[in-house]
């Protein structure tokens, strides 16, 4: 009997016309896009995005080229060389990312102990020419610049929990 | 002279009464088709080229005509650019009897059925070809699966026409519609409630559109019998399954749906309105009635197996339509449905 029945119900499409309805439903619900340039979602304060090296706020370069993080990439994607500045100071001559190697793990950040290199908020990035895949000491210290008042801002709310 | 340049006129009003419409409608139909399964899964569409994203079917179009055409290297040449038209010639020259209105058809076929069967059954070499010609595996086995599909659902589209005919008394389209006069429900889609839902879902197989998409199956054979093909022949194949999908609306509206017919024609107390003047517009909106239902099925049922579509095809659809030719027939004998009135 019970055989005969769901015969029917599978003939009768039931289960097929409830789908109907549901798709039918949502055709009239709001929508959830994001319209992404105009439109962001909210990042977290653990964002990894393109690098950046920070300065103090004197203004001095906070690396001091302990080559920990070039150490401590998984990717390899950091090339350091050093040597000694006028003043006595280890200081990096070269400090490049290759960011198609880097993983974004975020461990370069974890490594180094004057938080010069961090990974900052800003995704939104890209390139023409896959030579500039590779970002060099310049080009790194100019985005710590520019986005210094978000890293800090979210290194704050997050120093609590690390 | 004058036969020529008569011939040449016919032509010119052929593109621009049927040909042009269509292949305009194909790519609207794309956009639509995006923005409804959109909407059905809480997403918004193309809507960035023109207000609302209307000019994204001239942007897809413009930049598949500018695409290369990949031939590759082991396949058939001859066949591989032929196929594409097989597929496209078809789907665009059933139309020519296919009644839009009272009289407004080409060709007033006596065998109108028959052509479009005939017709329909030769979009599938088009699909056959390009799978082979292509010589890759996945093209092959896309192209085997819609070959074996199409075939046993034209039978359960077959047995869904004679059934009308049965009712109708005609293979003419327009006596077709014609015998269905008399309001919503003396279309033949009430007495022939079985065949015409069967009718519509093995119209779904033979477009090869989800759920039965089985010899596109992108998850299995990545996309099936036109994987090889890129650009302009991607497009045309593209617009084969448009039309196609287009077409089966069209004669799902015509055999069970009344064509040209209005909805409301016996309700005397609606008095002389346009509502119940049978027009195109009647035609046109039960089109986008059944256009819109291939993209509600699409956007809501997963795909078939294959043996599944295959049993649902032998075991389920062919044995309900032959009875119901017999029910048909039994209705006409007993005078419950008449015959061409
Ligand atoms: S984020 Fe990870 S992969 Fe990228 S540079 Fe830093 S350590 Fe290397
Ligand atoms: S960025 Fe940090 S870890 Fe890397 S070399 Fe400089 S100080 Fe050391």
């Amino acid at each position: 009997m019970n055989k005969v029945i769901r015969y029917f119900k599978s003939l009768m499409m039931i289960e097929l016309w409830q789908g109907l309805g549901v798709t039918f439903k949502h055709m009239f619900k709001p929508k959830f896009t994001v319209f992404y340039p105009e439109e962001q979602i909210p990042k977290s304060n653990r964002f990894r995005g393109i690098h950046a090296l920070r300065r103090y706020p004197n203004g001095e370069e906070r690396c001091i080229a302990c080559k920990l993080c070039e150490a401590v990439c998984p990717a390899l994607a950091i090339t350091i060389d050093s040597e000694m500045r006028d003043d006595g100071t280890r200081r990096t001559t070269r400090y490049e990312i290759d960011l198609f190697k880097c993983v974004y793990c975020g461990f370069c950040e974890e490594s180094c102990p004057v938080d010069s290199i961090v990974l900052t908020d800003f995704a939104d990035f890209h390139m023409e020419d896959p030579k500039e895949s590779i970002l060099d000491k310049q080009q790194l210290l100019a985005l710590g610049d520019r986005f210094e008042e978000s890293i800090s801002k979210n290194r704050q709310q997050d120093a609590a929990y690390r | 002279m004058d036969a020529i340049l008569e011939f040449a006129w016919l032509l010119i009003r052929i593109v621009l009464y049927t040909l042009l419409p269509l292949i305009l409608l194909v790519a609207y139909y794309t956009y639509a088709e995006r923005r409804v399964i959109g909407a059905m899964q809480a997403r918004i569409g193309p809507n960035r080229i023109g207000p609302w994203g209307l000019f994204q079917p001239f942007a897809d179009v413009i930049k598949l005509l500018l695409k290369e055409i990949i031939l590759p290297k082991e396949a058939n040449r001859y066949l591989f650019l032929i196929a594409p038209i097989l597929s496209i010639a078809p789907a665009f020259a059933v139309w020519a009897v296919v009644p839009v209105g009272e009289g407004m058809v080409w060709a007033d076929l006596n065998a109108g059925v028959i052509y479009i069967l005939a017709l329909s059954s030769m979009g599938v070499y088009g699909i056959i070809l390009a799978g082979w010609a292509s010589n890759s595996k996945y093209a092959l086995l896309g192209a085997m699966r819609s070959a074996a599909q199409v075939v046993s659902y034209e039978i359960a589209m077959g047995f869904s026409l004679l059934g009308v005919l049965v009712l109708a008394g005609s293979l003419n389209l327009q006596e077709i519609v014609n015998a269905q006069a008399g309001g919503m429900l003396d279309w033949y889609w009430l007495p022939l409630l079985p065949m015409f839902a069967i009718y519509i879902i093995a119209g779904l197989a033979e477009t090869n559109r989800a759920p039965f998409d089985m010899a596109e199956g992108e998850s299995e054979i990545v996309a099936g019998f036109h994987v090889e093909y890129a650009g302009a022949a991607f497009a045309v194949f593209f617009l084969a399954e448009y039309a196609n999908m287009i077409l089966i609306s069209a004669l799902t509206a015509i055999f069970f749906f009344g064509g040209w017919l209005s909805p409301f024609e016996g309700w005397a107390f609606l008095g002389d309105s346009w509502l119940r003047q049978s027009s195109v517009f009647w035609f046109m909106g039960k089109l986008a009635f059944f256009m819109f239902n291939f993209l509600w099925i699409r956007a809501t049922f997963p795909r078939y197996r294959y043996d599944q579509v295959m049993r649902l095809g032998w075991k389920v659809f062919i044995p309900i339509t032959m009875v119901w030719v017999l029910v048909a027939a039994m209705f006409v004998f007993n005078g419950i449905v008449v015959r061409g009135a």
